[in-house]
């Protein structure tokens, strides 16, 4: 496989794996230095004003803060790297990661599911008011992409439940049933119209651009009809970028899942990241922030890669 | 008269919702009927009536009263952070762009690493660590990653600015680094800056709006976001509650969404 590669491939490859390699060394060592740094004591943030001085101590000693910085940060480095993410304070008998690993399928499958729900309603829409540009159809694709980008999460979510839970009747309410596919599809719909919104337009700018383009303006000479020149020739050209942008916000995607879990009463990563900022379980709250910023990340390093691969121009930029 | 109404035609709607935006915030609670906290417990998630105009809430407040006093909340924090983020991000930024080398690496490094966090979850960490997060607090976490977009900018108009032929004639001239950029540089950038900024004060007031809805605003604050959080736990029976707060929320984001893309019609000269 290796020997297949092109040497210019493989400096690519490596270069953007050592890139992403140094950001999440990066991103551990924010997550450090935030505790260190925002003015305010931990421990007073974590017991309240009215813990004792020995409470203090003991609670200092069990984060390690009354050790040297320096000695700290290698051992939440050392934490990080054994996998384990350090230890709940709230739960002493577990470890953080093992706390995310019980919850993080649920709030994956929730962002996949409002990335599938984006590339749905964006693809046709943007390649209908495309191929309609300046007329009806185009002013109504682009109105919907305002409203969808303007309309806040936290207000969508109500709405949908209002609308499709109660006066339809068709959905189930939150806390009705938890398990099953149904459930998703609102919470789905709540994080994802944004993004919808937003590859819309791009879904729209892409094929005016593949639509100008000779072989098009050929394929029409040639008497292709309609629907077959804009499906086979244009939007297949148009896809790619659209289908990567959108893969490239699932970290983005994750980060609506902390509101849209609360609305919908759903366990995951963001009732999980909540329920630590209330407790004030601080290594819990690291370890969330850490594991939603490292998936970021790692989409973007795939969907480069991925491109890298295809693509032979990404590699020189 | 007809010029006014002729001109007040012409206003895009974006503009005007937030012209009524900031004079509610300004006016808002001297005009509210009644104080957004007092209580009636007789008069709880009434529909809304001549008395309650846009009904009543969680306690029997007034949710008009209530929404005209959180006006004034986003108002503040939205012009509060934005202001900050602006002032910082353009020194930052404006800095990497003109000195390179070092000062660009660790600036343009640190923006990167901030921006790999979605933006809600790092406002979130920083609130975790404070005991009771309050208006400071609050305006402190949306500051933290909101210079970054502004430093971008201003540091990206710097670099090309740098290049330009009137720059580097004040440069040859001996005119010292601080006054081209007091001069030169700076005042060039406020067109972008004004531009982003206006979409940015949307941002803000819904990222306010989604802390508060979390339950990590304020505590004593009135706030569209907490307002909306009550309704939507009564939403199945009382759903105006939710409605209203939310509209109010959508309404303003919007119409600093359409204000951000007027402006950047009017005055980016690469799009005329």
């Amino acid at each position: 496989m290796v020997r297949m590669m092109s040497p210019g491939l493989l400096r690519y490859l490596v270069g953007r794996l050592v890139r992403a390699l140094l950001t999440v060394i990066g991103l551990v060592t924010i997550v450090f230095l935030l505790v260190r740094l925002i003015p305010g004591d931990p421990v007073e943030a974590i017991l309240g004003d009215q813990a004792g001085p020995e409470e203090k101590a003991e609670l200092r000693r069990a984060l390690n803060l009354d050790r040297p910085v320096g000695e700290q940060y290698l051992s939440f480095l050392g934490d990080m790297a054994d996998g384990s993410m350090g230890t709940s304070f709230r739960r002493p008998d577990r470890s953080v990661w093992s706390m995310m690993r019980d919850v993080l399928p649920y709030t994956i499958v929730l962002a996949l599911a409002a990335l599938l729900v984006a590339w749905f309603v964006a693809i046709p829409l943007g390649a209908i008011a495309a191929a309609n540009a300046g007329r009806g159809w185009d002013k109504v694709a682009s109105t919907l992409a305002v409203a969808g980008l303007a309309i806040p999460n936290i207000w969508l979510g109500p709405l949908l439940i209002l609308a499709f839970g109660v006066k339809l009747g068709w959905l189930p309410l939150p806390g009705d049933d938890l398990g099953g596919p149904k459930a998703l599809i609102l919470p789905a719909i709540t994080i994802g119209t944004a993004l919808a919104a937003v590859l819309t337009r791009q879904t729209r700018a892409a094929m005016i651009e593949v639509l100008a383009q000779q072989y098009i303006i050929a394929a029409r000479a040639r008497g292709v009809p309609r629907v077959p020149l804009l499906l086979r020739h244009a939007l297949r050209n148009a896809l790619l970028p659209v289908m990567t942008i959108g893969a490239a916000q699932l970290g983005a995607l994750l980060s609506g899942t902390v509101v849209t879990e609360k609305i919908f009463e759903r366990q995951g990563l963001g009732t999980l990241f909540l329920d630590a900022f209330f407790s004030r379980d601080i290594p819990v709250v690291q370890g969330c922030v850490l594991v939603i910023a490292v998936i970021y990340v790692a989409v973007n390093l795939a969907v480069d890669l991925a491109y890298g691969v295809v693509d032979p121009r990404v590699r020189l930029s | 008269m007809t010029k006014v109404r002729a001109h007040l035609r012409r206003t895009p709607v974006g503009v005007a919702i937030v012209a009524g935006f900031f004079v509610l915030g300004l006016i808002g609670p001297w005009i509210a009927p009644y104080d957004p906290l007092a209580i009636d417990l007789l008069h709880e998630y009434e529909s809304p009536s001549w008395t309650h105009l846009l009904g009543t809430g969680d306690n029997g407040i007034d949710i008009l009263s209530a929404l005209l006093h959180g006006a004034r909340l986003a108002a503040i924090v939205g012009i509060v952070v934005v202001g900050v983020s602006v002032v910082l991000g353009t020194l930052l930024g404006t800095w990497a762009g003109y000195a390179g080398r070092f000062a660009d690496h660790i600036i343009t490094g640190v923006a990167d690493l901030v921006q790999a966090f979605p933006a809600i979850v790092l406002n979130i960490a920083v609130l975790a660590l404070v005991a009771r997060p309050g208006l400071v607090h609050l305006i402190v976490a949306l500051a933290v990653n909101g210079w970054v977009l502004y430093a971008r900018l201003a540091r990206a108009e710097t670099l090309s600015l740098r290049e330009r032929e009137f720059v580097e004639a004040a440069r040859a001239l001996g005119v010292p680094t601080h006054e081209v950029l007091r001069r030169h540089v700076i005042p060039n950038l406020l067109g972008p800056l004004v531009i982003q900024a206006t979409t940015g004060l949307g941002v803000v007031i819904l990222a306010e709006s989604t802390l508060s809805f979390l339950g990590l605003g304020p505590g004593k604050a009135v706030s569209w976001g907490a307002l909306l959080d009550q309704g939507t736990s009564v939403l199945l029976r009382f759903p105006h509650v939710a409605l209203f707060s939310g509209g109010a929320i959508a309404l303003t984001v919007l119409g600093f969404n359409l204000t951000g893309d007027w402006l950047r019609d009017r005055l980016d000269p690469r799009l005329r």
